[in-house]
């Protein structure tokens, strides 16, 4: 059923975009400290970590709001530089950032459509209007009006929207700030449900996020960043979810592993879905 | 990307009109009833400034009933024109969330300059008129440059313009201070003396209400083959009917004096046209994002730096066409072009229209409504005898209220959820 063109079946082997090195600080702030990340075409890569991680710095240097301090970065594989946002939509990767970055004096369409409006010197207005509801239906989106200002939106209803924008256009690389943060039982089961959609249509999908549920349902292999560094890679099917929060908390014993040593024994006893920051590991440095 | 999804829209509804919350509006009463709810909800649009141009007419009337005289009209409509069309430029910084403070110096160093090439040094009028737009869009060129590339307020640098193209301005004039227009240039005559005949004044009303409908009707028939929900055909209909009969009635009454002016002609084609670009091109749509949220517009691939630079110079563009028209309308260019109250006049005619302080919202018909009220009120003065004090203070008034409106109705915005 879906109209999308195929993207050409990839070698698993050919990463679509790879990272090397890469090294961004912020004054005195190692946000991120030699981060390596390949992404394949038709692989969901989750990456998860603490609060301060790194994980938005890292989304950001993809999209191009950040520039890197050191580091390649090849893109189908040739050596690309990402200077601006506008580069990075042109290589085709799409990006829904943790603050979703939507106008609010602007309507749920204008926003969709920002930066690629259909026809630019006289607006097809009807055209976007109807394509913004095939995206928004698509997500099960309940949204009243896509004439209303995006303020006049819940948090979940924004989410959305910024999620539909980052299919617009032909992406071949979907980058997700923690999607599913304010969406609700059945938006965020839609998204999700996408993910797949898009990974069968072998668009590459990088999702933040700290909900290990969510990962695990979706993701191929799980990145693990802490303080700004690689912390471990992982099979998201065979790795325990323990393993993934001793990686994200760098220790073994932590809240969460404790907890489940208390309770050990008994009944089924899986760590809850969400991730239980530490304290010793958010960090708070902004210098500047 | 489409799939049949399981909320798909019942074949009798709109698709636009699937939600169950929203609320129904249909045919006329539809239209005015949300019409009341979104004025409500603190979406004032140019209702304020409509009543209040109402109010003023008729105060100004009640005193002295020369105001609405066809004759006085005419002249109010030929004085709004200059401020008008540097009013505009101003909308357009305002909407990106910027402002030019130096607009009232820019037109007049721009009519000197026409002035001073065209009279003294013998240049073709059009030659002049060219090369002082040139320096205008420099000189919006440079704003834009010291704000995207250095980060300084435009509020500053063009703080610094008024003084400096101010003294400029003083400078090309020379000792004498003073450069007269010839009454027989053309210049002069476009600002003053040219009218539209009679004939083709109705031509063009009812031209331009034939346009609404058309384009509204276009509108309607997209809409209803895209099955999105569309304007009634009756509401349409009444629309360009009540355009049809105000503009007719309006001219006909300025043809009883001199008419309607070519110059009014060119200043609301230029109204026409930057609405155009502001609500259906790429561009004002980048206009309004910027001003609404830079980082969002920057992360959605727009050129603010470019979006920047095109508001800065269009501005300047415009506050020289203004300031050349203001010289052909008093046949002179001299040390007080420009001056006194041209700046504040401008920006206060926008922020009055309904142009936000705060960036992101207005239009371009807010400098020709704002304008209105403005020129209503020196003209309404000036026949009372009173002197520029009290015109003075009462703009600072009408200025007041309408910023006191704007900060209210985004209040209320926020509390009904509207940006
Ligand atoms: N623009 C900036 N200027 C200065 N420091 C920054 C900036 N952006 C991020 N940082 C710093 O970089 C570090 C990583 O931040 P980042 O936003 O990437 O964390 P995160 O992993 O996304 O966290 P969260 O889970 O809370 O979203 C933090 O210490 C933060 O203070
Ligand atoms: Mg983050």
């Amino acid at each position: 059923m879906d109209t999308m063109p195929q993207v050409s079946p990839t070698n698993r082997k050919t990463a679509l975009l790879s990272m090397r090195g890469v090294t961004k600080t912020f004054g005195a702030v190692n946000a991120l400290t030699d981060i390596d990340l390949d992404v394949e075409a038709g692989e969901v890569v989750a990456i998860v970590g603490d609060n301060g991680a790194g994980k938005s710095t890292l989304v950001k240097v993809l999209a191009g709001v950040h520039q890197p301090d050191a580091g390649t970065i090849t893109f189908d594989g040739s050596p690309v530089q990402i200077p601006d946002p506008s580069a990075a939509i042109h290589l085709g990767v799409a990006t829904v950032f943790q603050d979703l970055a939507l106008c609010e004096n602007l309507s749920v369409v204008d926003n969709l459509f920002l930066g690629r409006e259909i026809s630019p010197m006289r607006l097809d207005e009807t055209g976007m209007e109807v394509k913004a509801w095939e995206l928004l239906q698509q997500l099960s989106a309940r949204i009243p009006t896509v004439r209303i200002a995006i303020a006049s939106l819940s948090g979940g209803q924004r989410q959305t929207v910024a999620i539909a924008r980052s299919l617009l256009g032909d992406p071949k690389i979907i980058v997700l700030d923690e999607p599913t943060a304010a969406l609700g039982v059945a938006q965020t089961a839609e998204v999700l449900d996408l993910i797949e959609r898009l990974r069968e249509r072998g668009l590459g999908v990088v999702m933040v996020s700290h909900n290990m549920e969510d990962v695990r349902a979706v993701a191929d292999r799980i990145i693990v960043l802490r303080l700004g560094r690689n912390n471990g890679e992982f099979d998201a099917v065979s790795v325990t979810s323990e393993d993934v929060v001793a990686a994200i908390t760098g220790a073994t014993d932590n809240v969460v592993t404790r907890r489940r040593d208390r309770v050990a024994g008994s009944r089924e006893d899986a760590p809850a879905g969400h991730v239980v920051p530490t304290e010793e590991s958010t960090d708070k440095g902004e210098v500047r | 990307m489409t799939r049949p999804t399981s909320n798909a829209a019942p074949p009798r509804r709109a698709l636009d009109q699937t939600d169950e919350r929203l609320r129904q509006s249909e045919g006329v009463a539809g239209a005015l009833a949300s019409f009341v709810r979104s004025m409500r909800a603190g979406d004032v649009g140019a209702l304020p400034v409509i009543i209040g141009l109402v109010v003023i007419c008729a105060i100004f009337q009640s005193l002295n009933s020369v105001f609405l005289s066809s004759g006085n009209l005419v002249n109010l409509t030929l004085d709004s024109c200059a401020v008008g069309i540097i009013s505009l430029g101003i909308v357009c910084v305002l909407l990106v969330g910027e402002i030019d403070l130096s607009v009232g110096s820019v037109s007049g160093f721009s009519a000197a300059v026409v002035a001073v090439l065209f009279v003294r040094h013998g240049w073709n009028w059009i030659l002049a008129c060219v090369v002082a737009c040139a320096i205008a869009v420099a000189i919006g060129l440079l704003f834009g440059v010291l704000l995207t590339r250095f980060g300084m307020p435009s509020f500053v640098s063009s703080l610094a313009g008024l003084l400096a193209f101010l003294g400029l301005q003083l400078a090309i004039l020379g000792d004498q201070g003073s450069v007269n227009l010839p009454f027989d240039s053309t210049l002069v005559g476009f600002a003053q003396l040219d009218f539209v005949p009679a004939w083709l004044s109705y031509l063009l009303a009812g031209l331009a209400a034939l346009a609404v409908f058309l384009a509204g009707y276009e509108t309607r028939l997209r809409r209803r083959k895209a099955n999105l929900s569309a304007r009634s055909i009756n509401a349409l209909i009444v629309r360009s009917l009540a355009l049809l009969v105000g503009l007719e009635a309006f001219f006909w009454y300025l043809n009883r004096s001199r008419g309607v002016g070519w110059m009014v002609v060119f200043f609301v084609a230029l109204v026409l046209l930057l609405n155009y670009g502001i609500t259906r091109t790429k561009w004002g749509r980048s206009l309004l994002a910027v001003g609404g949220n830079v980082e969002a517009a920057r992360r959605s691939g727009i050129n603010v730096r470019n979006i920047y630079l095109s508001a800065f110079m269009l501005c300047s563009l415009l506050a020289c066409v203004g300031g050349i028209l203001a010289a052909g309308r008093l046949a002179s260019a001299n040390l007080s072009s420009g001056t006194g109250d041209v700046n504040l006049n401008a920006i206060a005619a926008a922020v009055i229209g309904g142009t936000s302080l705060f960036g992101g919202r207005g239009s371009a018909f807010s400098a020709l409504l704002g304008t209105l009220v403005i020129a209503s009120i020196a003209s309404g003065l000036t026949l009372l005898n009173l002197d520029s004090s009290y015109r003075f203070v009462i703009t600072g008034l009408v200025l007041a209220v309408a910023v006191a409106i704007d900060s209210l109705a985004r209040k209320s915005r926020a509390s009904h959820g509207r940006a």
